[in-house]
């Protein structure tokens, strides 16, 4: 039986849906499950965090995510807990956070998994912009891994004791960087690499201002909006809205990429949608031979009417 | 002020790429290129040294033979000079930050390191921060604007998608390698350095490659026929009880 831990994020608070894949995978084979939360008082969260054995709360004065000061508290846990491996969610904090812990704990870290063998400590991760898979070991005493959103299936809490509350102090060492100020992005409501459903624009949409048409439909479904890079080039969308190999790789379960031909470097960066929908006025635009279903029209007329008909379905 | 670039050579974005004997990839006809973030980031490095005045920008890469063409591109799109760390073997991700900051540490003047948010081969994501922890120096990523000023550095990075840094469009468009700049890289000479004299080896590794596949490919999808409004009808109906989505 192995020491697991997770890194359990919180957005404003809130419990974030990577956690509960986290969970999901921890609770597989057995293991001795840790969760460790930043924040002075974790028993809000005692109902998502059922099944785990041990909850380390982190508490300090000023909790806001701080690389520095996080990496060394972390470290610090997985030496006192002997965590053999250590997981968190392959998310922007993530990739921010892990790498640094590799660095501190001296330990091999795989990002981006798709699936981990938490006995083996070995794992799946897609390599050339998941043109290939490809599955690493770990050696070492400890083993870290970052799991990709929206792959693992997310179960119910198998039903156990009431987890044990530890407490520990966040780090005080001084900071290498300091937060001056956060700015609130202009476009994103909704997270795009944990969005359950996406729709994205390309250079076809000629003018942000026509964006407004995807964004009426995102309402309807609750699905975040992308853009190819063409359209973010052309200034019709954020840089922080590109899909693809130079922008985000997304991973919902219904992608409609509307007036986007289908490039491999767009291609690469929404493939591994459960479906794909694409509306191109070109019937040979090489999006159709990648998509589950295609409608050859003007993405001004169909998402419109996809609109309607959605609206008529889901209300 | 010494800057530092670090890149990796990678296969061309619209390559085939294909399994070799399980662990390797089929490198004939690939056409090989400069990892597209590290473009960006050499652009940066240039456009830092045109403004610190009396500043150098270094190219480093760590690589078999064929990555000097990349180091080559660097130093035709404006680098002054070129390092290479002569590695054949498959190191790991906390290897090569090793590697690497063994030859930029032998530097006591560097000042501003730029690298990639991450190599779009192994896709680690990873090196820059390795490295940045390997040196003890401060590390920020995935940049969307940056600012040097009087030894301080002031970056606009993406953060947890939702509340994140607002830019229209990413951190600068690389430039273009000149003719004049191609002439000019020919006569630079490339610095080498053996991976043995940074002390790093393959056996010292902890992450291994156990096997690479291609995945299963998607069965081909099919083009709802009929009228705009009668194949958004049949769309919304497959969407719901064929795929199961909505
Ligand atoms: C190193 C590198 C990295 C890259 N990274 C990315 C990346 O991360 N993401 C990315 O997206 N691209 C990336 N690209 C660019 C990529 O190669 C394509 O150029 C880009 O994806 C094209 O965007 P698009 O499909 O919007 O535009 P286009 O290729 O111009 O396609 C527009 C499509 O819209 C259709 N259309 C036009 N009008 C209408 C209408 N009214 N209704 C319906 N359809 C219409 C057309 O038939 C056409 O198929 C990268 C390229 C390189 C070289
Ligand atoms: N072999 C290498 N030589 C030089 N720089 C590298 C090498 N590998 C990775 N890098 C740099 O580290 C960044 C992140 O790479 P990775 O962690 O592999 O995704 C890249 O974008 C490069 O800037």
């Amino acid at each position: 039986m192995a020491n697991i831990g997770l890194y359990i994020e919180l957005k404003n608070g809130a419990f974030k849906k990577a956690n509960r894949e986290l969970l999901s995978l921890a609770a597989r084979g057995g293991h001795n499950v840790h969760a460790i939360v930043f924040c002075a008082d974790a028993r809000p969260y005692l109902e998502e965090l059922k099944g785990v054995q041990v909850i380390v709360q982190v508490q300090g004065a000023d909790l806001a995510y701080q690389p520095d000061r996080y990496a060394a508290t972390l470290a610090a846990i997985i030496e006192e807990y002997k965590l053999d491996v250590f997981l968190g969610a392959f998310s922007a904090q993530g990739k921010d956070l892990f790498p640094r812990l590799a660095a501190k704990a001296k330990a091999g870290l795989v990002s981006d998994c798709l699936a981990v063998d938490l006995d083996k400590r070995q794992a799946v991760k897609p390599v050339y912009s998941g043109k290939l898979l490809a599955e690493y070991r770990v050696a070492g005493p400890r083993a870290l891994f970052t799991v990709r959103p929206n792959v693992i299936p997310v179960e119910p809490p198998a039903a156990g004791g009431a987890p044990e509350l530890k407490s520990r102090a966040l780090d005080t060492g001084e900071p290498r960087t300091r937060i001056v100020e956060v700015i609130q992005s202009a476009s994103q409501r909704v997270d795009l690499t944990e969005a359950e459903i996406i729709i994205s624009g390309g250079r076809a949409m000629k003018a942000q201002e026509n964006f407004a048409v995807l964004e009426d439909l995102a309402r309807v479904l609750n699905a975040g909006v992308g853009a190819s890079r063409a359209a973010v080039d052309a200034g019709f969308a954020s840089s922080d809205m590109q899909v693809g190999q130079t922008g985000k790789v997304v991973n919902p379960k219904l992608y409609i990429a509307c007036g986007i031909s289908g490039a491999i470097q767009h291609f690469v960066g929404m493939k591994t949608s459960k479906v794909i929908v694409a509306v191109n006025k070109d019937p040979e635009a090489p999006i159709f031979k990648k998509a589950d279903y295609g409608i050859v029209g003007d993405l001004f007329t169909v998402v419109p009417l996809l609109n309607e008909e959605l609206k008529k379905a889901l209300g | 002020m010494n800057i530092y670039v670090c890149i990796k050579q990678v296969p061309d974005t619209e390559a085939t790429i294909l399994v070799k004997d399980g662990k390797t990839i089929n490198e004939t006809n690939v056409k090989w290129i400069i990892s597209p973030y590290d473009e960006y980031a050499i652009e940066e490095a240039l456009k830092l040294r045109e403004k610190a005045a009396g500043s150098k920008v270094t190219a480093v890469c760590l690589g078999p033979e064929r990555v000097q063409s990349a180091l080559r591109t660097a130093l035709a799109m404006g680098a002054d000079a070129a390092l290479h760390v002569e590695c054949a073997a498959a190191l790991d991700s906390l290897g090569t930050a090793r590697a690497l900051a063994h030859v930029i540490r032998a530097d006591k003047d560097f000042g501003v390191i730029f690298l990639g948010r991450q190599a779009i081969d192994d896709d680690a994501s990873q090196l820059h921060i390795l490295l940045a922890e390997e040196l003890s120096i401060p590390v920020a990523t995935n940049v969307l604007a940056f600012a040097y000023d009087g030894g301080k550095v002031r970056v606009e990075r993406e953060i947890d998608e939702g509340a994140a840094v607002a830019a229209a469009k990413g951190l600068n468009t690389p430039r273009y390698a000149s003719m004049m700049g191609i002439m000019k890289a020919k006569k630079i000479e490339i610095r080498k350095v053996a991976l043995a004299e940074t002390g790093v080896e393959e056996a010292g590794n902890l992450v291994s490659l156990l096997k690479l596949s291609s995945p299963p490919e998607k069965p081909q999808g099919r083009i709802i026929p009929g009228e705009p409004a009668a194949a958004v009808h049949e769309l919304v109906k497959l969407l719901r009880e064929e795929a199961k989505v909505l």
